[in-house]
């Protein structure tokens, strides 16, 4: 039941093979899950090792002299800070103070740098990054005269993303690999071979767990998929679709673009304070990002747990007393920690840990209540 | 290829039936429970509560989606597996047997011979596969 109309990564027939349950994610025909299950997945990544397709994320090559200082000016964190080698969070902010999308940029060198973006939004961001070099800015946030001088290039297609996450996931990489991967901090980043082939090789991931992402041209995913999943399989690892993707990255309280961040929703109010660098200088939408913090923030993301039988889901709405005072963006079974949870936005003043709400599940007011995030931490 | 045991009763919303004397039990079928993928909650009602033939009396929820589950036999409820709140995942293992969700006293006896019949309920999903 192949849909002709969605986009799919090197790997659709693999994941067919596999007997992945195929569904239309942002455009593109995605694994949910495997036959083992999500909570299968979901806890060989905690336990052993999970194997995540991500080749549908977008890539976007920064290259010049002024590189550095355009990314600057249209991300949040502080790209002046990285080292060759080193990658980190950030987002591409609007002009109202939201955010385009979240994205991880990876220093190469001075001159060259790599964005990588969400799968749904790749197109939107390619439009917004080119608007501000066209000659007519296609946006009212184009940059003044002078244009940078850099030159940017969608290579999406070119490229797979192969995610390799959890406690084994290092053991079983260095089996493939001459790369000594131990050195490699989290968010830095080495060019090296997996099974003679060339790739970026990543410590980064969304599961909370220790691991890789590795980037390779898009012809060889086929063969780094089936070594990577031959060489763990004494290890157990497991295949794992887009549901354990998600309730990974919730219980590690990471956000997900369209849930906790949004055209509409600031870095600030998702808890991104962390990657709003408001002291480097200016960048698009600097002076929302500072109105709002300076008028007092009106909504939290909060993270809570059930405290009655029952799970929340996204959009279900917060009460507290009778009156409605928010809205959960992420709600659902934790598999690793037994408990339901969820991320909602809630004004600053009921933000507070041990705050109890109530979470409207279908006409039901269920007990819940604010807790620390996140819900899980590994032990290092 | 779902599994779909020759004794029971179907419904087009994928619940069996199982008929003994004038009490039915209901729960979901092995097609149900594997597009739902791993389930691990279900809503019960409670004994004494009263429905109709096609009424929603609860959902089942995996870890991606919530159902709800109707009865296809109207009645009163006299019993509630609550065993299944603590294993949930009976469901996914056999959801036929040990993992039948309420106990029915049907109002009119004759209802379940108005279900499908093991073949008529097989040829239904090949026919909206």
């Amino acid at each position: 039941m192949s849909n002709e109309n969605l986009k799919k990564t090197p790997l659709n027939a693999v994941h067919r093979e596999l007997g992945g349950r195929m569904v239309d994610f942002g455009g593109w025909d995605m694994p949910v899950q495997y036959p083992t299950g999500v909570i299968e997945e979901h806890m060989a990544t905690r336990t052993r090792a999970g194997l995540f397709d991500v080749s549908h994320m977008g890539e976007i090559w920064v290259e010049g002299p002024d590189a550095i200082e355009f990314i600057n000016g249209i991300t949040t964190n502080d790209v002046t800070k990285l080292v060759d080698g080193q990658a980190h969070y950030s987002a591409f902010p609007n002009e109202h103070g939201g955010v385009v999308d979240d994205l991880l940029v990876y220093r190469f060198a001075e001159d060259r740098l790599l964005l990588v973006v969400n799968a749904g939004t790749t197109e939107k961001d390619w439009a917004w990054v080119s608007g501000f070099l066209a000659d007519v800015p296609s946006s009212e946030a184009g940059f003044a005269s002078p244009k940078p001088d850099v030159k940017i290039r969608n290579a999406s297609a070119d490229y797979c993303q192969i995610a390799i996450q959890g406690p084994k996931a290092i053991g079983i990489l260095q089996q493939l690999t001459e790369t000594v991967l131990e050195p490699i901090k989290y968010y830095h980043f080495t060019e090296g071979k997996v099974d003679g082939v060339d790739a970026i090789i990543s410590r980064t991931g969304y599961t909370g767990e220790d691991g890789f992402e590795v980037y390779a041209a898009a012809e060889k995913a086929e063969q780094l998929w089936r070594k990577m999943l031959e060489t763990g399989e004494s290890e157990g690892i497991l295949p794992c679709g887009l549901a354990a993707r998600n309730t990974l990255r919730l219980e590690s309280a990471m956000s997900l673009y369209g849930h906790e961040l949004g055209d509409d929703i600031s870095t600030l109010e998702a808890n991104l304070g962390w990657i709003t660098k408001l002291q480097k200088g200016d960048f698009i939408g600097k002076d929302k990002i500072v109105e709002l913090k300076e008028a007092g923030l009106k909504r939290k993301l909060v993270g809570f747990e059930m405290k009655e039988p029952g799970i929340a889901r996204d959009g279900f709405d917060v009460y507290v007393g009778n009156d409605r005072v928010g809205v959960v963006t992420s709600g659902s079974p934790a598999p690793f920690l037994k408990k339901n949870i969820g991320l909602a936005f809630v004004p600053p003043e009921l933000a507070n840990v041990g705050q109890e709400i109530r979470i409207d599940v279908r006409g039901k007011r269920l007990a819940a209540e604010v807790v620390p995030t996140p819900f899980y931490k590994r032990e290092k | 290829m779902s599994n779909i045991p020759e004794n029971l009763r179907y419904s087009k919303d994928h619940e069996w039936v199982s008929v003994d004397g004038d009490v039915a039990a209901i729960g979901i079928t092995d097609y149900a429970q594997h597009s739902l993928g791993d389930v691990v909650y279900i809503d019960m009602p409670r004994v004494g509560d009263k429905f109709a033939a096609h009424e929603a009396f609860g959902s089942v929820e995996s870890v991606k989606a919530v159902s709800e589950v109707f009865t296809p036999i109207g009645g009163e409820v006299v019993e509630v597996n609550d065993g299944l709140n603590d294993t949930p995942e009976k469901v996914n293992g056999d959801p036929y047997g040990d993992a039948w969700f309420i106990k029915i006293k049907m109002d009119n006896a004759g209802e379940a011979d108005g279900m499908l019949s093991s073949a008529e309920y097989e040829e239904y999903l090949e026919a909206s596969a």
